[in-house]
Parts: C-alpha cells; structure tokens; sequence
C-alpha cells in the first residue's frame, strides 16, 4: 500500500516534468517572440535595439539554461515577469485564480446537482418516454459549445430584461457575486452536467442488474431507498472519477465562457496570454493547469482506495 | 463471400436494404445522426449550387440585413451572406473535424498497436509520454500548439490531432494486448509470418471497431474544438468562414441588434455535433456490447 502509494507519487512527479518540458520547448518554437512582436507593431527596425530587449529578456541564452531559469524560479515561487504588463507573472496571476476557481465551483456544484439525479432518474425508469426525453436532452448538453449557450443566455437577457449580466466592476457583496456568476457557470456546467448524467445512468443499470439490489427489493425496502441508497452507493465510485476529471476539464468551458462574459479570470487571461506570446505567463498557467488536473487523477485514486476496500494494490 | 456477391447480385441488395431498415428501427436515434451528418456532407460538397454569393463577398449595402429575400439567414457586418457562410462553414468544420480526427488516429493507431504489440521499454516510454499529453485538457492543449504552430487551415488540423493521440493509442494499445495473446497469432507465428506482418494484417483489423466508435465520438468534439478555437480567434483564419469564428465577430455587440449572427452558426455547430453524438452512442451499442446500456 505504501509502496503503491509512493510509487504513484513519483510517476506523477516524472509527469509533470515531463510536461514542463514539452510545454516549454512548444512554446519556443513559436516564430517570433515577443521582442519581434513589439518590433512588427511599432514598425521600426533597430537591430540593437532588439538585441537589447532579447538580452533583458533572457531569450538570447541557451534554451535549456532559460528552462533551468524557469524551474528553478518555480520551485522557489519566483514566476518570473509579465512580457506585456511588466508587473511579477505570481501578481498577474493569484488575483484572477479566485475568481476562475469560483466559476468552476458553481459550475460543477450545478453540474452534480442536476445530473446525478437526472441519471439516477433515467436509470431507474429506462426505455420510457422520460428515459429518452433526458437522454436526447443530455446528448444535446454534450453538443452546444458552451460559448454559445452563453451568447444565447446574453440574448435573452437583453431581450427580456434589456439587461447584460456580463463583468463589468468587482461584485460588491457576495450576493452580487453569486448573481454575477450564477448565469456563466450554469452555461459551463451544463455539458458536464450531460456527462454525469449519462455516466450515472449507465453505472447505475449496471448495479440495478445486480441481485442484491433484487434482494433488497425482496424484502420489502422502499422503491426510494433501494434507488438512492443500496444501488447509488455501489454506482457512485465510476462518477467521482468523471467529477474529478470535469474538474480539470472544466479549464476548457471557462476558457470561453469567460472571454464571453468578459469575466477577468485565468482562463481567459491565458487566451490573452497565447495572443501576445507572453511566454512566462503561458507557461505558468498551463504548468498549473497541469499540476491541477495530475494532483486531481492522484486523489482520485486515492479516493478509490478509500471508498472501495475490494480494490487492493499489491504491486 | 465474393463469389456469393456475383453470384446473386439482387439478394446482396435486399439484405443490404433489410440491414439499413433494421437500423432504422432498431436506432432511430443513431439513423437521425446518420441523416444529419450526411446532410452536411452533402452540403460541404455540393456548396457552389446552393449558395447565391461568395462567402467573403462583402457588399456595405446590405450590412446587418435581417433574415429574408436574397438573404434568407440575413447577412453580417460587412454584408456578406450568411447563408453561404454557413454552407461554406461546413466544408471548414468537416475538413477540420474529419482531417483532425483521421490524423490523430493514424498517429494513435501506430503508436498504440506497435507500443502493444511489441511491448518493452519502447511501451513504457510511450505510455509516460501519453500520460503527460493527457495531463491536459483538450482546448488547453489545442491552444498551446496552435500557440506554437501560428494560425493556418493545416495547423489548426495537426494542433487538434495531436491531443486526440493519447486516447486512440490506449484503446488500440489495450485491444492489441488482449488479441496478440489469442491462438490465431500464435497460429500465424508458428506458419512462419513475420512480427510486423501479424500486427498489421491480423491484429490491426481486429481493432477496428472500437476505433470506428472512439473515431466517431471524437469527431463531434473536434468540430466543437475547432469552433472554439476560431472563436477565441486563434483557429482558421480569414478568409475561409468558420462557424466559431462567424460567432466571435458577432459576439457581444451584435446580441442586441442582430440576433440572427449569433443563432445560425451556432446552430449549425451544435447540429453538426449532436449528429456526430447521436450516431456515435448507436455505433458504440452496435459494435462495443459491453457498454451497452
């Protein structure tokens, strides 16, 4: 157990390094960087003046001495600077992550809530008119970029209410807030939602087969607490590994759904990043990204060895 | 099988016809994908018959016009025709989609039935390096290659196919364990045929079902990958009209005076997805029985 524990801790380890690599070297074979971006705007060409600027910058050095810049910078929590604002990559970036993180909360709160039962409702009532109808419904949840539901929920807003619930100043009480960033996460968590409400149904029919769950009902438990308690219970460890997963999947519905809403999280401020080859900042964030979703696949598995004592791990 | 085909033409074509009205009635929900997704082949295809203007013709005159007349979809900002766009949108979505999806599937396929096959360091090697590319999202990974590839038509194919990698070289890689281990490789081995010659003609054809289902549901979120990328403005450039692109020029401004800007293509990405979605789930309850429902 501990073996196993120890070992997965490493490959994660081994993992993230090797992302931090693959990042870093993607990142440099972009043409251009950003000393010619400025150069290309501003429409003069002074070769020394570049040079200077690619000096300051660190561009002109070996590039596995900047990769050891920036590794070594990271363990000791130094991210090194914005390219466009100048201003320390750590100050560009920790006041946006509350914001993203709160997003991304709602979004997944709304997703659990809506499609667990929903599954479990499908499940139980299968091959009838109300299966098919949450089906279609789901399948449709898993086909509308959520960008779009975005701009639609903007477009009956403005309709209905002649009102644009999109960022403008920081919400003032958590009331506010909660309004704020109520309309954009339910537009985020709504595919996840499809998805845990097509996996919840699934890994339900697979227990509802089983004959216990026969026994239970044998025995006179109520229709309720065979649903929800003997047959839930059993059919929940595959969706906390999809909960986990939407987690770190979720980056890719904020990314858009706030660059909608004009929401000054770090999903869009990487889209803004990537546009201006802001090296530090790109690399930063996708290396957090990262650290995210692989820290998220180890409590995973952690969270199986918790919940499932017939799952042992002897190698 | 051959012989029986020349043999008796005409029995060959009503089976065919009896296996189509079987999945008709067996999936309707599957042969609605089926019907959508050839729709908008068939509009991708025929697109210069069935549009009026040039898709990047621009005309001031007509700029914001609504729904109706010569522009039954009304038309954008700088008066172009949306319906066109949108036809010609199709031809974008579908190379993308299709290219993207067939091209991480051939890596896939390579990586996953060699690293299988032939097992070993090699295997181990490939596994971590799939690990780490699958430590990111989708859209994040799409975005740092296209970061790294600059904009174009081609690049925003590659930088979609390589994430898809990772997911195509498991399924073939956990498929080719199972079935080089079965007697009939073993039977090949012991005719005298060659390693490379078993994985190719024995074992690849075996795998071919779940990659036609994996291949299918990876198709709906490429086109939803490419939409997104264009919207964030870092996918297909100008001039070629992407449906995720028609959606960012029209974004927020245009939500109050020109609704239509903002429906159609998005009901165009959402269609062509949810078709993909649908026929997916039916090939997967067709040709993968153990996840059935």
């Amino acid at each position: 157990m501990a073996a196993y524990l120890i070992r997965r801790f490493l490959l994660m380890l081994l993992t993230l390094f090797g992302i931090s690599v693959v990042i870093f070297a993607l990142l440099r074979v972009v043409p251009g960087n950003i000393a010619d971006i400025l150069f290309s705007a501003s429409g003069m060409i002074n070769p020394e003046d570049k040079l200077e600027i690619e000096r300051q910058l660190g561009l002109d050095q070996p590039i596995y001495i900047q990769y050891v810049h920036w590794i070594v910078g990271l363990l000791h929590g130094d991210l090194g600077y914005s390219y466009v604002s100048e201003k320390p990559a750590l100050d560009e970036i920790l006041p946006r992550l509350p914001i993203s993180g709160k997003l991304a909360g709602m979004a997944l709160c709304f997703a659990v809530m809506i499609g667990i039962p929903l599954g479990v409702i499908s499940a139980v009532r299968q091959n009838t008119l109300l299966d098919y109808v949450l089906r279609v419904v789901s399948l449709s949840g898993l086909s509308l970029p959520s960008f779009w539901l975005g701009l639609l929920v903007l477009m009956l807003c403005v309709r209905y209410f002649g009102w644009i619930p999109i960022y403008t100043e920081p919400p003032k009480t958590w009331w506010n807030e909660l309004a704020l960033f109520a309309i954009p996460a339910a537009a985020v968590g709504f595919r996840s939602s499809a998805l845990m409400m097509r996996l919840t149904r699934s890994s339900m029919l697979e227990v509802l087969r089983q004959d216990y769950i026969r026994t239970a009902r044998a025995k006179g438990a109520s229709y309720a607490k065979v649903n929800f308690v003997h047959a839930l219970r059993n059919a929940v460890l595959p969706i906390i590994t999809i909960v986990g997963i939407e987690a770190a999947f979720l980056v890719g519905g904020l990314i858009v759904t706030e660059t909608v809403f004009n929401i000054p999280g770090v999903a869009r401020f990487l889209v803004e990043a990537i546009r201006w080859r802001d090296y530090p900042i790109v690399q930063n964030l996708v290396m957090f990204i990262a650290v995210c979703v692989v820290s998220i696949n180890f409590l995973i598995d952690m969270a199986y060895l918790a919940l499932d004592p017939r799952i042992a791990y002897e190698k | 099988m051959a012989t029986i085909d020349t043999a008796e033409p005409e029995v060959h074509r009503e089976s065919r016809l009896a296996t189509a009205g079987y999945f008709i009635r067996r999936y309707p929900l599957g042969a609605a994908g089926a019907v959508i997704i050839s729709a908008f082949v068939l509009m991708a295809i025929f697109a210069p018959w069935i549009t009026q203007f040039d898709p990047t013709l621009t005309n001031p005159r007509v700029s914001l016009a609504y729904p109706g007349g010569a522009h039954p979809l009304g038309a954008d900002f700088m008066g172009r025709d949306m319906w066109s766009r949108i036809v010609y949108g199709a031809r974008i979505s579908l190379a993308v989609g299709i290219g993207s999806t067939g091209l991480g599937c051939l890596f896939g396929v390579t990586i996953g039935l060699t690293s299988g096959y032939f097992g070993g360091w090699y295997d181990l090697l490939v596994q971590r390096l799939m690990d780490m590319m699958q430590s990111l999202p989708l859209l994040v990974m799409a975005l740092v290659m296209t970061a790294a590839l600059g904009p174009s038509l081609s690049n925003t194919i590659i930088a979609i196919a390589i994430p898809l990698v990772p997911s195509v070289a498991r399924v073939i890689r956990s498929n080719t364990l199972m079935l080089r281990e079965l007697p009939f490789v073993e039977a090949s081995r012991a005719v005298g045929m060659n390693e490379f010659a078993i994985a190719i003609r024995h074992v690849l054809p075996n795998t071919l079902a779940p990659l036609i289902v994996l291949a299918t549901a990876q198709l709906g979120s490429t086109i939803l990958v490419e939409a997104s990328l264009s919207f964030l403005g870092l996918g297909v450039p100008e001039p070629h009209p992407s449906w995720g692109r028609m959606l960012s020029e029209s974004a927020a401004e245009y939500v109050r005076v020109a609704p239509w800007l903002v429906i159609f293509p998005g009901a165009a990405i959402s269609l062509a997805v949810f078709g993909t979605n649908l026929l997916g789930d039916a090939l997967r309850d067709i040709l993968d029985p153990r996840q059935r429902d």
